[in-house]
């Protein structure tokens, strides 16, 4: 059974125009999976569907197997304690009134996880790589990248089957994303990813599967290898053109 | 070969802080150059510098000439003078770049105005609507003459990177300035406004300073690179060289990161 799945999801904002047409797909447990798109594409949309923020207005999302409805508390407590999400940016997405410890706990206190609070937090700050006195500060006190690592342990103190990231590491220097990547990548070991992104590039170096978003519609789909190898959608060829990449003076 | 832009050793202090050390570089008449750095590295203040817009309370020292002028130290009124007919700068949101509240047509037409007084000349409306949809075209905007009449909010991002870019050319400035002027943009749009940046220099034999954290990017738009961390230039050369044989351990870094990614997607090659 897939941890989610969408069927026929279509969105639109009232009788307003369509985001959303006809999306279908599965996450796999232990496939990370890639949604790549530009903007207008409908990927921020996409998200907030995966994260039961807002509901299509027509099709269905299952979470392993059963509709997903954001109605129903019990079932979305469930939903929350297995699905988290990082954000792209890390200077609006933490409480700066609030010290690390906290915000890293936040998922354990607001889903009501019975657990040792302080070695919770103690090893999801050690599985991104911050020290533990960090638990003890502000998020000022941090850089851009140092607070996307704060994020993505908030992100894994409940323990969740899936991490959703939204263009995690756009707002970060190259080198600082090089070593989120590798972050990510570690943690994939335990937590299946879906990463939004429009970079293609950094949706490569971590899923095995990929979907490519056009105006709302899915237009290319499947193994990542397969469709950076061989684009067929000519605008998935288009999108692999584009990419700058560092020019071969071999 | 005239420099257009020559600084030497240029500081920036802000309360007592370095910002900027020592930098010095040079663009001549057809030239691209790159100036490479991530955030905090002192990229764009040293594009501010050249054009004497530092933000109050910064202390520039060191020497920068455009078209021959001292820029450190200049009054408003003289730098003023220079900028446009020396030097055109496009940023990264052009969204900033324009008035919200003015027909994109219009905008432009303030800075054709503006060059016809400067070269003692009083065009007529139709003359100037006319270059104005010119400039329009050149920038490959669809339906110029329609589009001049939409506000920024009803382009899209890359409809407003060519319009501010067409306001740069309204200019006829001799050095453009880039500071990330692709950021912003999706990576199609990136693709096709790089394009025209390259073909517009090159048919104007204008001299281009292309300031960006990316360096898939800088390589394809610069034939010269400097590399600058924490205010201090690290390495410089041509881009070619600096991109195969990085010398300092930052841009190799820097270099290895980026091929990286490029690896990721090395595949569809």
């Amino acid at each position: 059974m897939s941890l989610v799945d969408l069927t026929a999801v279509s969105f639109a904002y009232g009788r307003g125009r369509t985001v959303l047409d006809g999306i279908d797909l599965r996450i796999e447990a232990g496939r990370n999976l890639g949604i790549v798109g530009e903007s207008g594409s409908g990927k921020t949309t996409l998200l907030r569907l995966l994260l039961g923020l807002a509901r299509p207005s027509s099709g269905r999302i299952g979470f392993r197997g059963a509709a997903l409805d954001p109605g129903d508390r019990s079932f979305m407590r469930g939903f929350r304690r297995a699905v988290q999400a990082v954000f792209q940016d890390p200077y609006s997405s933490l409480d700066p009134r609030q010290k690390i410890a906290d915000i890293v706990a936040e998922p354990l206190r607001s889903l009501k996880i019975a657990t040792d609070v302080d070695a919770a937090v103690a090893e999801a700050l050690a599985s991104v790589d911050l020290p533990l006195d960090a638990a003890g500060r502000y998020p000022h006190e941090f850089s851009g990248g140092q607070r996307q690592r704060i994020a993505i342990a908030r992100a894994i103190v409940s323990q969740p089957e899936l991490v959703l990231a939204d263009e995690v590491v756009s707002a970060l220097d190259l080198t600082t994303r090089i070593r989120i990547v590798e972050l990510l990548k570690a943690l994939s070991a335990k937590t299946t990813l879906v990463l939004v992104s429009h970079d293609i590039g950094f949706v490569a170096l971590l899923c095995q599967d990929l979907v490519i978003l056009e105006k709302g519609r899915i237009v290319e789909q499947g193994p990542a290898r397969d469709i950076l190898s061989a684009p067929k959608h000519p605008y998935t060829q288009r999108l692999l053109e584009s990419t700058p990449r560092l020019p071969d003076f071999a | 070969m005239d420099d257009l832009l020559t600084i030497e050793s240029l500081s920036i202090r802000h309360a007592g802080r370095p910002l900027v050390s020592g930098v010095s570089l040079s663009v001549a008449a057809g030239e691209r150059v790159g100036l490479i750095g991530e955030s905090g590295s002192g990229k764009s203040l040293t594009a501010l510098a050249a054009i004497g817009l530092l933000p109050e309370g910064m202390t520039a020292s060191g020497s920068v000439r455009l078209a021959g002028r001292q820029v450190i130290g200049a009054t408003d009124r003289e730098v003023v003078g220079l900028r446009g007919a020396a030097v055109a700068t496009i940023f990264q949101e052009p969204l900033t770049a324009l008035d919200p509240l003015m027909r994109i047509g219009d905008q432009i037409a303030e800075v054709v105005r503006r060059r016809a007084r400067r070269d003692g000349r009083s065009p007529s409306r139709a003359d100037v609507f006319a270059e104005v949809t010119g400039l329009m075209a050149r920038v490959a905007l669809p339906d110029p003459a329609r589009l001049a009449r939409a506000y920024p909010h009803e382009m899209s991002g890359g409809q407003r990177q060519r319009a501010a870019i067409a306001m740069a050319l309204a200019c006829r400035p001799r050095l453009l300035i880039a500071d990330e002027p692709t950021t912003a943009l999706d990576v199609t749009t990136q693709a096709e406004v790089l394009k025209l940046l390259e073909t517009l220099v090159r048919e104007e034999n204008m001299g281009l300073l292309f300031i960006s954290h990316d360096l898939p990017v800088v390589g394809t738009a610069v034939d010269r690179v400097l590399v600058l961390r924490a205010g201090e230039l690290v390495e410089e050369g041509p881009v070619a060289e600096v991109f195969r044989r990085p010398r300092h351990p930052y841009t190799v870094g820097l270099v290895e990161a980026a091929r990286a990614f490029d690896q990721a997607i090395g595949a569809a090659l």
